[in-house]
């Protein structure tokens, strides 16, 4: 069965329609990128997928593992497995970012059924990821994304991703405001992550992120659905052409 | 402003329930003289109501209407109420003196093995011996003035020079009446030069205690460098009242930090004022209410910054769900001579829901000119970034506002030094959340 299911989806923010009848099938173990113009409607696809408030669907669907992903509120889609890493990740000063994680972890897994972590196994996995993604100990003790820099606040991310094992993870814009080496330590990070049960939708506006995190599938947004879909070499074709092409179409 | 109205039902019922008190009181000769004489100036004034600026969102004449009869002295079956309430309001560690309906229950106190320089004794001997200094408050706020004429008891505590407390001090205020009436209490509290004390006051309710209203009113003294770490929880039972007031006065280099949370009494209202009367003393003062229902709250606070030299802080945040009414009213007055003044304001109000009222009234009055003063004011629902973002990393909705409320309140609540008060409150208010959830 498909991990990720989106058919003829159709999407509203007040008055203006987004997305209009937007398809993609994601398998697992299966890396999507999905690139196009600003305002092509791939931020919005990547919100309506995690439950955003503020879009109306007005066609379509969504199934995760056969189920209707419409149906359930944000924090049951990441129980079920759904993360969304944001482009921009939001401050929450006096929520300490451990606390934060482990409350977060726990309610998934309740949400799941499963035991809570202990706290000797949470600080353990905790201390191994962030140790990887070069994100200091002290980081942790700091309110959540509190005066981090645009790369630690995307390694926060990957963190997060890395702690709750979700099998669908999707990068919103991850490359923005990243220098070189950021990029380059985000997108280990997300690469660490890639499994045969694991699939990923990387959305992008520049090729550039995907010499780091290379895709089996790329696929053109513009005005709101899908245009075209390739293999990697597309995203290469893209950076010569440019959009321009779709959009006039 | 002035007011004349004639006398009322209910103040015709005050009049009749101060003379059967009377009898009561303590204190004969020169204290009755001021309690008589305050109780003339409450009765010219009558309830204060919103015509007068300082009362303006909390009308007493609406919310409370009437002054209720004098609450009868503790009986066995009381202080045992009490004592069984005391036991979920205990903190540990602290040295425990308990006024039981307005009357200290010495069964119920910690008063054995006294740290040197401790004293502690009851306003009731205070008065008795003919001592009316703590008497002599301004008759010109109605209810200061009526807590003049009836405080029964209180605590009269001095610490020494140079005393450094390591206990810290638990006064709770335990209303265990079955019946509607009304308890008045005064407490003192002086700390010497160099002294260093915790205190923490705690109004609470035992079980079978619903309407009553309780009159407090306290007085603070720090001598020069004197340190005073200060924690108030109003805890009353929800059909309660609370009007309180404060008068600290600070010497020279003295620190005061106090901290302030309200989550019980149907209507409550706290009025400090605040004196700077010696230079390079500093204040920070912070509150919390958690209310909710159609829970009245109001904090009216007076800092007079009359020397040079002296900082003040204030943080306030207010969580208003349901039909509640929180009130903050802050006025920082810096005298001509009090150059060099640094003195900050900040007040926040989450409403939880779409009826929630928030009313925040900063008012700086600067007659100095090389001063830094400053306030701010916001008020606002959770933010729905934040909350989306929480939800989507697995958070049930209620859960989400909890740790966003937890996280609005803690910068106040981080204020408190001591560990274990700090987690006391912590845990006061997560039961606060737990409850709404």
């Amino acid at each position: 069965m498909a991990l990720l299911e989106v058919k003829d989806l159709q999407v509203r923010v007040e008055d203006r329609e987004i997305l209009h009848g937007l398809s993609l099938t994601v398998n697992p173990g299966e890396v999507h990128a999905i690139m196009g113009p600003n305002g092509s409607g791939k931020s919005t696809l990547s919100h309506v997928i995690a439950g955003k408030p503020g879009y109306e669907v007005t066609g379509g669907q969504i199934l995760f593992r056969g189920e209707d992903l419409l149906e359930m509120a944000p924090d049951e889609r990441a129980a079920k497995g759904v993360f969304l890493a944001f482009q921009y990740p939001v401050e929450i000063p006096g929520v300490a970012t451990m606390n934060f994680l482990r409350t977060a972890l726990n309610a998934q897994r309740k949400a799941r059924g499963e035991s809570e972590y202990s706290t000797p196994d949470f600080l353990k996995k905790v201390r191994e990821v962030s140790k990887s993604l070069n994100i200091p100990q002290d980081m942790l003790k700091r309110g959540v994304n509190v005066g981090f820099s645009g790369g630690e606040k995307k390694r926060n991310e990957i963190l997060q991703m890395a702690l709750f094992e979700p099998s669908l993870c999707i990068l919103d814009e991850m490359d923005s405001g990243l220098d070189i080496d950021a990029l380059r330590i985000a997108a280990d990070g997300v690469n660490a992550l890639r499994s045969p049960e694991r699939a990923m939708v990387v959305i992008t506006h520049y090729q550039r992120l995907l010499n780091y995190i290379v895709p089996d599938y790329v696929h053109v947004m513009a005005k709101g659905s899908v245009v075209k879909t390739g293999g990697k070499e597309l995203a290469l074709q893209l950076e010569e052409s440019g959009y321009a092409q779709f959009e006039d179409a | 402003m002035n007011v004349v109205l004639a006398k009322t039902d209910t103040g015709r019922a005050v009049s009749t329930s101060f003379a059967l008190a009377r009898e009561r009181l303590p204190g004969s000769g020169k204290v009755a003289e001021q309690r008589q004489q305050a109780f003339e100036a409450f009765e010219r004034a009558g309830l204060p109501h919103r015509r007068i600026e300082d009362w303006k969102y909390t009308d007493l004449r609406v919310l409370m209407r009437e002054v209720l009869p004098l609450a009868a002295a503790p009986d066995t079956a009381a202080l045992s109420r009490a004592e069984a309430a005391l036991k979920l309001h205990a903190i540990e560690g602290t040295r425990r003196l308990v006024l039981v309906d307005g009357v200290f229950a010495a069964k119920l106190s910690d008063l054995g093995k006294g740290e040197k320089g401790l004293s502690v004794r009851t306003l009731r001997e205070v008065l008795e011996a003919g001592d009316g200094e703590l008497l002599a408050s301004d008759n010109s706020n109605p209810m200061i003035a009526l807590n003049t004429a009836m405080a029964t008891d209180g605590v009269v505590i001095e610490i020494a020079n140079g005393t450094v407390l390591e206990q810290p001090l638990h006064v709770v205020h335990v209303a265990s009446t079955g019946t509607p009436a009304a308890m008045y209490t005064r407490s003192l509290l002086r700390l010497g030069r160099d002294a260093s004390a915790t205190l923490v006051e705690s109004f609470v309710a035992t079980e079978g205690a619903k309407a009553y209203q309780t009159y407090d009113s306290l007085i603070v003294s720090l001598g020069d460098n004197a340190r005073l770490d200060h924690l108030r929880l109003v805890e009353d039972g929800l059909e309660a009242f609370n009007i309180a007031s404060a008068a600290v006065t600070l010497g020279a280099h003295a620190q005061l930090n106090t901290f302030g949370m309200v989550s019980g009494a149907s209507v409550s209202r706290y009025q400090p004022t605040i004196i700077f009367a010696g230079e390079g003393a500093r204040v920070d003062t912070n509150g919390v209410n958690l209310i909710k229902g159609r829970q009245h709250a109001d904090t009216t606070l007076f800092m007079d910054h009359a020397v040079p030299h002296c900082a003040s802080r204030e943080v306030f945040r207010a969580v208003i769900d349901d039909r509640a009414h929180s009130v903050f009213q802050g006025r920082i007055v810096v005298r001509p001579d009090a150059q060099k003044t640094d003195a900050k304001m900040m007040t926040r109000a989450l409403l939880l829901s779409d009826e929630a009222e928030a009313d925040n009234k900063p008012e700086l009055e600067i007659f100095a000119d090389d001063v830094t003063c400053g306030h701010g004011a916001t008020t606002g629902a959770l933010d729905e970034s934040l909350l989306f973002y929480l939800r989507a990393r697995g958070l049930p909705e209620k859960e989400a506002q909890a740790l966003l409320i937890q996280a609005f309140v803690g910068e106040a609540i981080e204020s408190i030094a001591n560990d274990s008060l700090r987690e006391h409150v912590i845990a006061a208010a997560q039961r606060w959340l737990e409850a709404r959830a």
